[in-house]
């Protein structure tokens, strides 16, 4: 299951990253998006996946007698995604807006602000 | 100490937000209001700050579970210094924000934005958990782009673009640092990590986990190879926003960087040499920069990073006193920086321009007035006793101690290029004859306004100048508090002890 993860992660940050250097806006968004679940699952992973074992102390015992899954990066990919969700959105209306008033999707043409002296 | 008290700070600013979303179109109320409660935040970080100072380290559990397992706020005295400039900072845009920006931009809720990014700010400066220091980060960012946004200028959206896009990948590669050390450590509370960091053997994984986190932390804070986006973007929102994005945002990388390269990464070799490196080009790049544009707004964002280049030169050097001169410097850039896009939101608001090859002859006509804005400008060269020049001496002499001479190059050529900068500026600006710019029949003028209006434009300059000379001309306190501060970071244990509430075995 680890390498399966380890793969996914891989694919999902090594497709973020190209999508990124593209020219194209739209998909610098889809970049930036699959970057976002590559970390995401990147936490999940570093949590340690253990199967079949709650995080719950058993009837009569005081502590965790045998290894136990790890809530807490749950909660972490939970924020982070949430988090992730509302940037996302902003990012895909702010280009939508950028291609009507510019009316371009090529980010090569966007260097006005720069160019300026 | 317990004191579930130090949370105020960012109550208060929550508070702030959340009333002013009441008034969403009576933009009037929502002037006073904001600055009444940028007053009372200001009233409640110095309270926090004379606290800290005098009783030391305050910690507060959430929902109090103990240390490690919840989330834990601590105000120690950096963070409580912190908290204390950055409301400064905030009043003094709140009642520039109310003279300077218009109507429709407030009528699409710039206060309450303005409060949240500064709820933000305060959050990030007093929790002591990694992971929530990502959440506010995220609460900074998302008001910003709002902020960056707001007006819908061609301009702008370009700008946006790059500011969004980047910020969202330096997101990205922090919360990715936090699973290497989640990994690694089992732990999010920093001071816990701290300890547990000491006991990992595999020293590359972590090396890889610091570069994370400077990449991440140098994306917002605008070093070297990541700043592109600062100049392309920050000229573009109207001076209030510059000003508050100028004078904190950046400052907010920085701060994370000090506190994560002293707490969790302290001391590595091999990430002096890179901090030195990063130093030097970011001085030399930001400086040169800043010599060849002529749009003022361009010229102090290029300076932004000259001096973020100043303040990672004390991580470089990595020794108390080197230190000692980056938390001075922080303290006076925050000031200075905010100070310096309202001088320039003012002088456009006079001649309708930031061209410094148009503007002129501002000496003559406003002779007061520029006597003022050579406060800012003056302090940010450190011309001797103003503000600028005390931490320069700091690094120097730290320099010389652990013989870095290129480093120490490298702060005079910036000092040298800021001086040109601002000089040339000055001459072009204030001293060169110029009259009666075009001015556009529908625009409203400096001069047009009246005598309460005009004040709202001047009164937060003054005050953020007095701040200015209070730095340069009591210096002395300053020092002595950079001191206990730079003497906390390089010693953590102190920090540690009060989070976790546990006395640590010294070796």
């Amino acid at each position: 299951m680890e390498i399966l993860l380890i793969i996914i992660i891989g694919l999902l940050h090594a497709g973020g990253l190209y999508m990124l250097l593209r020219r194209s806006m739209f998909k610098m968004i889809i970049g930036l998006i699959l970057l976002g679940n590559g970390a995401n699952l990147l936490i999940f992973l570093m949590g340690r996946l253990v199967k079949g074992h709650p995080p719950v102390i058993e009837d009569g015992l005081k502590v965790f007698t045998e290894i136990y899954a790890d809530p807490l990066p749950q909660a972490l990919v939970l924020t982070a995604i949430v988090i992730g969700f509302g940037l996302q959105s902003f990012a895909i209306i702010l280009i939508k807006r950028v291609h009507r008033v510019l009316e371009t999707d090529d980010l090569d043409e966007l260097n006005s602000t720069d160019e300026e002296i | 100490m317990n004191n579930s008290l130090i949370v105020l700070p960012i109550v208060i600013q929550f508070l702030a937000g959340t009333v002013l979303l009441f008034f969403w179109l009576k933009t009037n109320t929502q002037k006073v209001l904001s600055g009444l409660f940028s007053a009372i935040a200001l009233v409640i970080s110095i309270w926090l700050f004379m606290l800290v100072w005098n009783q030391g380290i305050q910690v507060t559990q959430s929902g109090n579970w103990k240390a490690p397992f919840g989330i834990s706020f601590v105000a120690d005295v950096f963070g409580a210094t912190m908290v204390l400039i950055s409301s400064i900072a905030g009043f003094a845009v709140s009642i520039f924000s109310a003279g300077s920006m218009r109507k429709e931009r407030l009528e699409f809720g710039y206060f309450p934005i303005l409060h949240f990014l500064i709820m933000g700010l305060q959050g990030a400066f007093l929790t002591g958990d990694i992971f929530n220091l990502y959440v506010w980060f995220e609460v900074v960012i998302i008001s910003s782009f709002v902020m960056m946004t707001l007006g819908g200028k061609r301009k702008q959206l370009e700008g946006a673009i790059k500011y969004v896009s980047l910020n969202l990948l330096a997101s990205t590669l922090f919360l990715v640092g936090i699973a290497f050390i989640y990994g690694l450590t089992g732990s999010l509370n920093m001071a816990d990590i701290a300890i547990k960091i000491n006991d990992i053997q595999n020293r590359g994984v972590i090396n890889v986990t610091a570069g994370l986190f400077l990449v991440a932390f140098g994306i917002k804070s605008a070093v070297f190879p990541m700043y592109f986006w600062l100049p392309a973007s920050y000229h573009t929102p109207p001076a209030a926003v510059s000003a508050i994005f100028g004078g904190l945002l950046t400052k907010l990388g920085v701060y994370a960087i000090i506190r994560s390269f002293t707490l969790i990464f302290g001391g590595d070799e091999f990430m002096g040499i890179i901090m030195s490196a990063i130093a030097a080009l970011t001085i030399l790049s930001g400086g040169l920069g800043a010599m060849m544009h002529q749009n003022m707004g361009k010229i102090f964002g290029y300076l932004i990073i000259c001096h973020i280049g100043f303040m990672m030169v004390g991580l470089g050097i990595f020794t108390e006193l080197a230190l000692m001169g980056t938390v001075f410097y922080l303290i006076h850039d925050i000031v200075v920086k905010t100070n310096l896009f309202m001088v320039s939101g003012v002088i456009l608001k006079i001649n309708g321009t930031q061209d410094i090859k148009e503007l002129g002859g501002l000496y003559k006509n406003y002779p007061m007035l520029s006597l003022l804005m050579a406060i800012p400008l003056f302090s940010l060269v450190g011309i001797p006793p103003l503000s600028g020049f005390w931490a320069k001496i700091f690094w120097i002499q730290a320099g010389l101690e652990t013989k870095e001479y290129i480093l120490i190059g490298f702060i005079v050529l910036g000092s040298f290029l800021t001086l040109w900068v601002i000089a040339k500026m000055w001459g072009e600006v204030f001293w060169k004859p110029g009259e009666g710019l075009p001015k556009k029949a529908n625009g409203i003028y400096f001069d047009q306004l009246s005598g309460a209006d005009k004040w709202q434009w001047i009164f937060p300059v003054v005050f953020l100048s007095i701040i200015s000379l209070y730095i340069g001309f009591a210096a002395e306190n300053i020092i002595v508090l950079s001191q206990k501060i730079a003497g906390d970071l390089m010693n953590p244990t102190g920090y540690i002890e009060s989070v976790l509430g546990i006395k640590l075995l010294m070796p």
